[in-house]
């Protein structure tokens, strides 16, 4: 299968980032029909390499070579996206480079033409629908990209890569924003690419996937190549320790004591009737020391309860309680004073403000409250104090409070956002896709702090499309789909087969079936 | 109600709407093409007056008509060249670079005015663009008179209209624009440059900006005034918004403003008596904001529009 020399080839990259070394001497061959799986935690450097690899980022030292036919391989000139596409490497970015306002075959086209000719609209389309039938990755072309789901980008995404003759695809978190149903999908798809003599490389969070697709896998950490391993003699434990250098702590759930009500909702509707993503009368409570899973395929209304308990909009119909009183009004920053935090889905955008400082981050949501501002005036010692103190309880890896929030990795983004709704001691937690895209050190990290606000009495509502991190904090489960919610019990009582069912829309399990 | 009618049947009217409606066409199209690519250039203002004096200075000094034209372009060309470098590639704040470029703009062309003219006091004319009468279709009635009484830069304009929607919506070359003002990141990674597509896009819309002041002193008059282009450059700012950033409504809201104008003038000389004229001159400034209003919200941003873009940094 793999013949001498690589497809693809990093010799001894190094990249610095002021004084952060982001990849150190790190080197790396692909071979054809392989699949590599790059692994590491938060901030280890993975896209880093990945971007200097196909020229975003220009390295400070080190040289990629790509094959070009017979034993030679040709350099790489650093810092050029174009010559890398030219030697026939793709690549699938972890935040989607799609133009949205363009439909899925004019992205794929952009760049492929010479700029001031015409008329080749249609030749273009016949190539991408034959690549189509061939990868089976099925999209709607003349859809403006705005209009798909994260899923059909993603196979637009690929498709760029494909419509290109790509050899090497690389695909940076690609299954961090799919469905589980869509992930198996990919992997299809990839394993099919492989067969036919593509080189991948793939990066991901999640075990699990890495030892079901890939080949071999190498572990980055803290910018360092920490190992290699082939995955056929690699388990869980031997790559955590490779990641971490340490293992890492399971968290463990002991019975909770479950309290009154703190949020109710009773016959909930919100959004356009008939809607998929809206809300149909649901019922359900969240009780003090609890964690409830809301489980379900993402778009099935999750958004709608998310954006109803943090007070960003109040139903259309039904009444949704907050301590025994009804929400009236959407008013996020009275919600917030009551004692609700708020883990958004998307926590790049709705969770941070990039361009202010990770202090400024974390005093955002209170900046009124003493201790954050005197006399009406923000107190800025005050609160870089307060962030100094929270970057070191909640090992926030950054520069300092003074750095500017975009530059956080994604795990770092979220435990920013921990310490700024747990440091208040909340009565009430919505975690929305709290670990999404997170490493596995950074996820028991989550997860044990959330257990923890749930023994201090909090009630908390986990929004998710991960079974196995459901299971591992919820007390009780609520599914949902299509807007309407099920109430599925205790999660004792549960195992991964009927929730995944009810996900799908089988309000009848095969016990209720059997009996 | 006559009155009405009366304005609305001359066919004189209709000509008069078009010739005002050209330098914004120009303008629009301009600013249409800086904005698709994710810069706004407020320079425009500052543009039509630089265009209005170079190209008018140039015909004075011995240039052909199509000549003034031309140095108009290049001067709009190279005011735009400077928007490109402190926004496009310095990444500096585009309202305080457009503003800047305003202001700049117009102090030089006053200075080079009046450093090149010292000595006159009233302004020199030039022989302006003709009509345009192709075949003797001008005797055609109605359609005669209102499209065959205008120059050859108000078919320019036209035809810059047609060419701009083609190149946008037909050519890689609009696609790549269309898409370095929604995502530069989409560019980027498929290998063009979002530096150099932006610095083009900016070039030739201001090159647009100047011809629109160009056919002010070449076409609608035959001099060049301090304080001629009275706000048109504003107006096509407002106009894009509009327009939803498309060439086709871009063509319609120009034409609408011009009718509105032009109609402002003659119910003036109608019933002036009775109310002042200031509340007419207000007139088509007042239905601009007032089509603002009502199709901005739902206008179609081209998300990128002010954001910097830097190679190999995180956004
Ligand atoms: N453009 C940049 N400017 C400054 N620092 C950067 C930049 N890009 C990345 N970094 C830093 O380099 C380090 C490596 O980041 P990188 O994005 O490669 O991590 P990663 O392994 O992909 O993490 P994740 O799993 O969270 O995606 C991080 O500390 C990050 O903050
Ligand atoms: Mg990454």
């Amino acid at each position: 299968m793999t013949s001498h020399t690589p497809l693809l080839s990093l010799t001894d990259i190094t990249k610095r980032f002021g004084t952060l070394i982001a990849n150190n001497a790190i080197s790396l061959d692909l071979h054809q029909g392989e699949i590599l799986a790059l692994l590491g935690e938060n901030g280890a450097g993975k896209t880093t390499l990945m971007n200097i690899l196909f020229g975003h980022y220009v390295q400070d030292e080190g040289t990629v070579r790509v094959a070009a036919g017979g034993d030679v391989m040709t350099t790489l000139p650093p810092g050029s996206p174009g010559a890398a596409l030219a030697a026939g490497i793709g690549m699938v970015h972890q935040h989607f480079t799609l133009a949205e306002n363009l439909s899925g075959l004019d992205n794929i086209r952009l760049g492929t033409e010479p700029l001031l000719s015409f008329g080749r609209r249609h030749a273009a389309r016949a190539k991408v629908e034959k690549i189509i039938t061939e990868s089976g990755l099925d999209v709607d072309l003349d859809r403006r990209v705005d209009g798909l789901t994260v899923g059909e980008k993603q196979r637009v995404e690929i498709l760029k890569a494909l419509y290109r003759d790509a050899r090497v695809l690389i695909l940076d978190e690609p299954t961090a924003v799919l469905t589980p149903q869509e992930a198996e999908g990919l992997f299809a798809v990839l394993r099919r690419l492989a067969a036919n003599g593509l080189g991948v490389i793939f990066i991901s969070h999640k075990l699990g996937e890495v030892l079901a697709v890939s080949h071999r896998i190498m572990v980055l950490r803290a910018g360092e190549q920490a190992g290699e391993l082939v995955t056929a003699q690699a388990d869980r434990r031997a790559i955590a320790d490779l990641m971490v250098g340490k293992a890492v702590a399971e968290v463990t759930r002991t019975p909770g004591a479950r309290g009154r009500a703190l949020v109710e909702f009773q016959s909930v509707s919100l959004g356009k009737p008939g809607h998929r993503a809206a809300l149909h009368g649901v019922s359900f409570d969240l009780r003090a020391g609890e964690v409830v899973g809301l489980a379900g395929v993402s778009g099935n209304g999750q958004s709608a309860i998310a954006a109803l308990i943090s007070g960003l909009a109040v139903p259309d119909s039904g009444t949704m309680r907050l301590y025994g009183d009804p929400v009236t009004r959407a008013d996020p920053r009275r919600l917030v004073a009551a004692g609700v935090a708020r883990m958004p889905e998307d926590r790049q955008h709705d969770g941070v403000v990039g361009t202010m400082s990770v202090a400024d981050n974390i005093a955002i949501e209170e900046v009124r409250s003493p201790g954050f501002s005197r006399y009406g005036f923000i107190d800025a010692k005050a609160i870089r104090a307060r962030a100094t103190a929270a970057i070191a309880a909640y090992d926030v890896r950054c520069p300092g409070p003074d750095a500017e929030a975009r530059l956080l990795s994604g795990g770092n983004v979220q435990k920013l956002i921990l310490a700024r709704v747990l440091e208040r001691a909340p009565r009430v937690i919505l975690a929305n896709q709290p670990t999404r895209g997170l490493d596995i050190g950074a996820q028991a990290e989550v997860h044990r702090r959330i257990i923890a606000a749930r023994d201090r009495g909090a009630a908390v509502l986990v929004i998710s499309e991960d079974l196995d991190e459901l299971f591992a904090l919820s007390d009780r489960f609520l599914v949902i789909h299509a807007g309407e919610i099920t109430d599925a019990g205790p999660a004792e009582t549960l195992d991964r087969a009927t929730v995944g069912l009810l996900m799908a829309g089988q309000t009848h399990t095969p016990e209720t079936l059997a009996s | 109600m006559d009155v009405l009618f009366d304005i609305f049947g001359s066919a004189n009217f209709w000509a008069a709407a078009i010739r005002i409606a050209t330098p914004l066409i120009f303008g629009v199209l301009g600013a249409l093409i800086c904005e698709r690519a994710g810069v706004l250039n407020l320079g425009i203002e500052g543009i039509f007056v630089a265009g209005a004096m170079a190209g008018w200075l140039a015909v004075y000094l011995g240039a052909g008509l199509w000549g003034g034209v031309l140095v108009a372009a290049l001067t709009g060309a190279a005011f735009g060249l400077l928007h490109a470098f402190l926004t496009v590639v310095l990444g500096l704040s585009q309202h305080v670079s457009g503003i800047g470029i305003t202001l700049l703009a117009t102090s030089a062309s006053y200075f080079t005015y009046r450093t090149a003219l010292p000595d006159v006091s009233s302004p020199p004319r030039i022989v302006p663009f003709q009509s345009l009468d192709l075949a003797g279709l001008s005797d055609l009635p109605f359609f005669g008179p209102v499209l065959f009484s205008q120059t050859a830069l108000t078919w320019l304009a036209l035809l810059l209209v047609a060419l701009v929607a083609f190149v946008l919506y037909r050519t890689p070359l609009g696609l790549s624009i269309r898409a370095v003002g929604d995502n530069p990141a989409s560019v980027e990674a498929q290998g063009l440059s979002v530096i150099g597509l932006r610095i083009g896009a900016v070039v030739v819309g201001s090159a647009l900006m100047a011809l629109g002041g160009a056919f002010l002193t070449m076409s609608a008059f035959d001099a060049f005034f301090f304080g001629m282009v009275n706000g048109r450059g504003w107006i096509c700012i407002a106009l894009v918004v509009f327009a939803s950033w498309q060439p086709g409504k871009a063509l319609l809201g120009a034409l609408l403003f011009g009718a509105f104008d032009a109609f402002q003038i003659r119910l003036q000389a109608e019933i002036g008596q009775v109310v002042p004229g200031q509340v007419f001159l207000m007139l088509p400034y007042l239905l601009s904001i007032l089509a603002l209003v009502l199709v901005a919200r739902k206008a179609d941003y081209p998300r990128a529009l002010l954001q910097p873009w830097t190679k190999g940094q995180r956004h």
